[in-house]
């Protein structure tokens, strides 16, 4: 198939290879595609990026959870009823945004990601370009994202793997000590979790 | 041999595509199907995620990379229903 091909014939020409292994899969007794369908459907209804925004909350309002979440981050997660392993098990760590240091994550190799936290990832997590660059060039890939650091903080990439997932608690924005913990929650986003945006 | 998705560092690769507001999970009704294929032989023990990875990085590196990510994964898929002998 050629690499030139339009996007959307070749997005046709995908789909018609998926449906034509899907009715073979049909016929040989394997699965139908209700069972397919369901087994999406049940993904998203638990691997949602809530997850992840209200275990930022609690870390923002509760210390010994944070220090916990900090410390054993698969222990903390099983305390608020999430199962990390949507695919096989995995050893989560959260790390820390402060005022010295931003983190942000990436998984050079393939498309590694704590789903179960933030749902399936974003398209340019998963690209060729966003892989090859944050970890050589980060600080100019932050700014693509309308993300620009003060000069002296540092920036730590970290590269996740099939067995090592990363998750970033971002900063508790400033004039926020009111907030109850669901208005928190609501105050961050995806890339905040990942590293490309401050919350 | 060369491994097309050992992308750290690499160099010339231009700008991240980064789609405004919140994205949706799938951008085509055969990805959802893809990623539950893959999700199905994975539950069911027909393969490991890490056999997964490994089928999706032995692509041709010319397919590789212009492939979108789900085609990557419907070729792995393919690549391991043969070698199982799922479907033959």
């Amino acid at each position: 198939m050629s690499v030139h091909m339009h996007d959307h014939e070749r997005s046709a020409a995908v789909s018609n290879r998926v449906k034509s292994l899907v009715a073979r899969l049909e016929r040989e007794g394997i699965t139908t595609e209700a069972e397919l369908d369901s087994l999406v459907d049940s993904f998203l209804l638990s691997a949602r990026p809530e997850n992840g925004y209200a275990i930022v909350a609690r870390a923002w309002t509760d210390p010994s959870f944070k220090a916990q979440l900090l410390d054993d981050a698969n222990a903390a997660m099983a305390s608020m009823g999430i199962d990390l392993s949507q695919w096989a098990s995995v050893t989560l760590r959260v790390v820390e945004n402060t005022p010295e240091n931003h983190n942000v994550i990436v998984c050079t190799l393939c498309s590694c990601y704590p789903i179960a936290l933030l749902g399936p990832s974003p398209s340019w997590y998963k690209s060729l370009e966003y892989r090859a660059r944050v970890v050589r060039e980060p600080r100019k890939v932050l700014e693509e994202f309308g993300l620009t650091l003060p000069p002296q903080t540092l920036i730590t990439v970290w590269d996740s793997t099939a067995e090592a997932r990363y998750m970033v608690l971002p900063m508790r924005p400033a004039g926020t000590e009111d907030y109850a913990e669901d208005e928190l929650a609501a105050l961050v986003t995806r890339n905040g979790l990942i590293g490309t945006a401050p919350v | 041999m060369e491994r097309p998705h050992d992308l750290g560092g690499s160099q010339g690769f231009g700008q991240i595509e980064i789609e405004p507001g919140p994205e949706a999970p799938f951008h085509h009704e055969w990805e959802a199907r893809v990623f539950a294929l893959n999700r199905f032989f994975l539950k069911r023990g027909t393969y490991t995620l890490d056999e997964f990875r490994y089928a999706a990085e032995r692509m041709d590196p010319e397919q590789y990379r212009g492939a979108s990510y789900y085609e990557r994964w419907l070729n792995a898929i393919e690549t391991l229903l043969a070698e199982k002998g799922v479907l033959e």
